[in-house]
């Protein structure tokens, strides 16, 4: 096909055909769309509601530990929320959103007219919700919820399973397949429908990263699909995989979890990288320092997180050959890792600084998740996590990484988005009480986890010795102070939606990228015509 | 897409077969896991029958979607790029079924390797032998568990033999096929695809057999026999559940062929249903190599 038959192609049997259709209206416009701004926006909200659902759940935790001995409900209950809360924040609320960004972001970034399987993208939306309301329905079973964990180790999963084991498993199935089917979805649309010019060293680095994330996607859910399978028979058909007594081994549990477990920690972490990556460099003004390293930093990354599995298991009694192999490629991760952080400070180096609140989000995410990092070091020294194996300390690492990591960047990304996506400018008032009160209480929620885990206070558990009082009352306080500052964000959004400040189509002047060349808010169809050659080289990221 | 070559990219409209499918899944994981409660707790609910009208209306809702696909590939929508954004989706998939496969050759290396032989005191697990499993002794297959659980081994010649030249011969006339198609030869074409349709079914029936043997008295190998059966009958079983699946897509092809679908350079769907069918042999001969064979 010609360059003639493009013009002519995209004036007549183009738009009959496929763009024609607008948008339908009420509840049928969200259930039978295939837009990806509509799908984006269904991930969106629905990640925002499970996340308020998962952080209920974690109010309630903190309020029984808020002081020692058992006040507010029983402690098999209490493990019932610890899962829970774990399973949805991981599954249902930092995973969803970052799907919703590629949905809403990636085919405006590269120039394409929607996603390269749009009635797919759709059904790997709308089975989300049914699959947490198999796994929330279980509260109101007899068996009760899942008890044994986010990690579901087994035996605790299989022979002292309170009978929510099947529901769980395929909850889980369900939420295997759409994110199997949303990664296809991505890795398509990246591969096939970039603009013409659109090389890959051209595309911006959140798109990278939602690439390389999407490749894990597809390479681990399936090893999780199988692990669940073999919980599910072990549990209910007699099969012994986990089970001594048949000759399996419940130490292959954690090493087929974990497999999938690690990959899926960068799944969660990648994404992020790309959305700091598109918004330091906006707000400083700069191109992003080192584009291409940052490109190899996340492969990097990616690679190595297939070889480090067993990090999570250093106190199993693995031979001594094992350990010291995953403590030393666990390590080697902080080399692109470093290389991350120092591309965002370089970045950030001499530009022309300011701090809106994208900004802020993600200044706090590169200092916040450093420290995750640094924990994350020390637990992956092998003598040193025989002592913090399973302790608060633990908790605090992860909490660093998942919310002043992910969530973080989220918070960035989509107050940076948000005038793109509602037209509107945020409340900019609000948006700042949000940074403030979630950044001060989110410290108070975990930094001392930190002080409880080293001086041995055990994960999930309802009660505790007395001598962690004290701590423990203070994270309770930051704990339902960041719970509370969450709902000023729902605020900032509804507001934005219905009304504020018109966005104009580039609301921050330091902004590259072609959503940006495009109408605020962004028209229900983009890029139905390949944008001209000179935008694409302006969206370029490489420093000139 | 590197060069100037822009062709019109179909974005179909809105459709209604992605919130049936999802119903349908969610009917058949919430029917599956009451069902399977219910089996544990001995007790008898709607489980079952949510499961099948679930399964009933997926299969609704796939006749429905591909209906959909196949029309607007009959009316010429779908555009260079369309079919090699349905190529690159189906490889990836089936790359997600390959890994799927994986975890379960993962389980068998790893009880074969580790977890039997520490059972019998291997490496630093002398104890483990002496004090909990003193009567044990790591073999593979294990035909007798830590726990006394006996059963005996499935041969490799036989059926599995049998079964591994028809799967192979099944592969090599599904490229006769493909090939016949690129020369537009459709007589070649549907005999080829109809003896690979043959090979198939045949694969599916001796799978079903040996099986039947493995249930018998003489032979007691289950399920629920020790890690050996549990490896034998989850590998072959998932396998079998993807010949099957390939089975029916070849079929349904085959149908199409018949309408007079599919020509040289327009065909993902067969190219499709063959790459699956090479995937679900390649598996076998792993399979039939390190269950079977050693």
């Amino acid at each position: 096909m010609t360059t003639d038959v493009i013009a002519q192609d995209s004036h007549d049997e183009h738009h009959d055909d496929s763009h024609e259709h607008g948008k339908m209206t009420g509840i049928k416009r969200w259930l039978y769309t295939t837009n990806h701004k509509d799908i984006g926006t269904l991930y969106l909200w629905f990640a925002f509601i499970m996340f308020l659902t998962g952080g209920a759940m974690a109010m309630v935790i903190r309020a029984e530990l808020f002081q020692p001995g058992l006040q507010l409900v029983e402690p098999d209950f209490f493990n019932q929320l610890t899962t829970v809360h774990g399973l949805i924040m991981v599954f249902g609320a930092i995973m969803p959103a970052f799907t919703g960004f590629a949905n809403w972001m990636i085919p405006m970034m590269i120039g394409a007219p929607d996603m390269a399987l749009p009635r797919m993208n759709n059904w790997s939306f709308w089975i989300l919700p049914f699959a947490f309301a198999i796994l929330l329905s279980s509260f109101f079973m007899e068996s009760g919820a899942p008890n044994f964990g986010w990690t579901f180790y087994a035996p605790l999963s299989t022979t002292y399973s309170n009978g929510s084991t099947a529901f769980f498993v395929f909850a889980v199935h369900i939420m295997g397949i759409s994110s199997i089917m949303g990664a296809i979805n991505i890795v398509v649309t990246i591969m096939n429908l970039r603009a013409p010019g659109m090389t890959y060293m051209k595309m911006p680095l959140f798109v990278w990263t939602f690439f390389i994330t999407a490749y894990l996607l597809i390479a681990v859910m399936p090893v999780l699909a199988g692990v669940v399978t073999m919980l599910l028979t072990d549990t209910y058909f007699g099969t012994s995989f986990f089970d001594a007594a048949g000759g399996g081994d419940p130490v292959m549990f954690q090493h087929i979890f974990w497999f999938f477990g690690h990959p899926e920690v960068y799944i969660m972490i990648l994404p992020a990288f790309g959305i700091v990556s598109t918004t330091i460099p906006a707000f400083s003004r700069k191109r992003l320092f080192g584009y291409s390293s940052m490109v190899y930093a996340t492969s990097s990354i990616a690679l190595l997180s297939f070889i480090v599995w067993a990090h999570h298991m250093f106190t199993t009694g693995m031979p001594l050959f094992g350990e010291l192999f995953f403590m030393y490629c666990t390590m080697l991760i902080a080399v692109p890792t470093g290389v991350k952080v120092f591309n965002w400070v370089a970045t950030m180096w001499r530009g022309s600084l300011s701090f809106e609140t994208p900004m802020l989000f993600s200044i706090a995410f590169v200092i916040l998740f450093t420290i995750g990092g640094f924990s994350g070091l020390m637990l992956a020294m092998t003598p040193v996590d025989f002592q913090y194996h399973d302790t608060y300390f633990v908790v605090a690492h992860f909490h660093y990484v998942l919310v002043t990591g992910s969530l973080f960047s989220i918070y960035a990304g989509a107050y940076y988005w948000l005038p793109k996506w509602t037209g509107h400018m945020y409340n900019d008032t609000l948006s700042k009480w949000h940074f403030w009160c979630s950044l001060i209480s989110v410290n108070l929620l975990f930094f001392p986890m930190h002080f409880l885990g080293l001086a041995g206070m055990p994960r999930r558990i309802p009660d505790y010795a007395l001598q962690f009082a004290d701590f423990n009352k203070w994270v309770s306080i930051g704990g339902f102070a960041f719970g509370l500052s969450q709902l000023i964000f729902l605020v900032v959004v509804i507001k934005c939606i219905r009304g504020g400040e018109k966005a104009p189509a580039k609301p921050w002047d330091g902004a590259i990228g072609l959503e940006w060349t495009v109408a605020s808010p962004a028209p229900y169809h983009t890029f139905s015509t390949p944008p001209p050659q000179k935008d694409i080289d302006n969206a370029d990221q490489h420093e000139h | 897409m590197t060069n100037k070559e822009y062709e019109s990219y179909y974005v179909p409209s809105q459709s209604h077969w992605p919130i049936i499918g999802a119903v349908a899944l969610f009917m058949i994981a919430f029917g599956a896991g009451n069902y399977v409660t219910d089996l544990a707790n001995e007790e008898s609910g709607y489980g079952g029958y949510l499961l099948l009208a679930g399964i009933a209306l997926i299969i609704y809702m796939l006749v429905g979607w591909f209906s959909d696909v196949i029309n607007e590939s009959l009316t010429g929508k779908y555009s260079h790029q369309m079919d090699n954004s349905f190529r690159q989706g189906m490889s990836w998939f089936i790359f997600s079924e390959v890994m799927f496969f994986v975890a379960f050759f993962g389980a068998l290396l790893y009880l074969r390797v580790f977890s039997v032989p520490w059972l019998g005191g291997a490496g630093n697990n002398v104890e483990t032998g002496a004090v909990l499993w003193p009567d044990f002794t790591a073999i593979w297959p294990l035909i007798k568990t830590p726990d006394g659980t006996t059963t005996t081994a499935m041969g490799w010649f036989g059926l599995p033999l049998i079964n591994t030249v028809l799967l192979m011969t099944s592969s090599v006339t599904a490229h006769f096929a493909h090939s016949a198609l690129l020369k537009n030869n459709r007589k070649g074409l549907k005999a080829w695809l109809g003896l690979t349709i043959i090979l198939g079914v045949a694969f599916i029936c001796f799978q079903v057999l040996e099986y039947a043997h493995g249930y018998s008295e003489e032979m007691r190998l289950f399920l629920d026999s020790g890690v050996y059966g549990n490896t034998f009958y989850l590998l072959t079983g998932f396998h079998g559940m993807h010949v099957t699946l390939g089975c029916i897509m070849l079929i349904i092809m085959w149908l199409r062929v018949l309408k007079g679908h599919f020509t040289p350079d327009n065909h993902f769907a067969f190219q499709a249903a063959s790459w699956y069918w090479h995937f679900v042999d390649v598996v076998w001969v792993m399979l039939f190599v390190f269950v079977y064979i050693l």
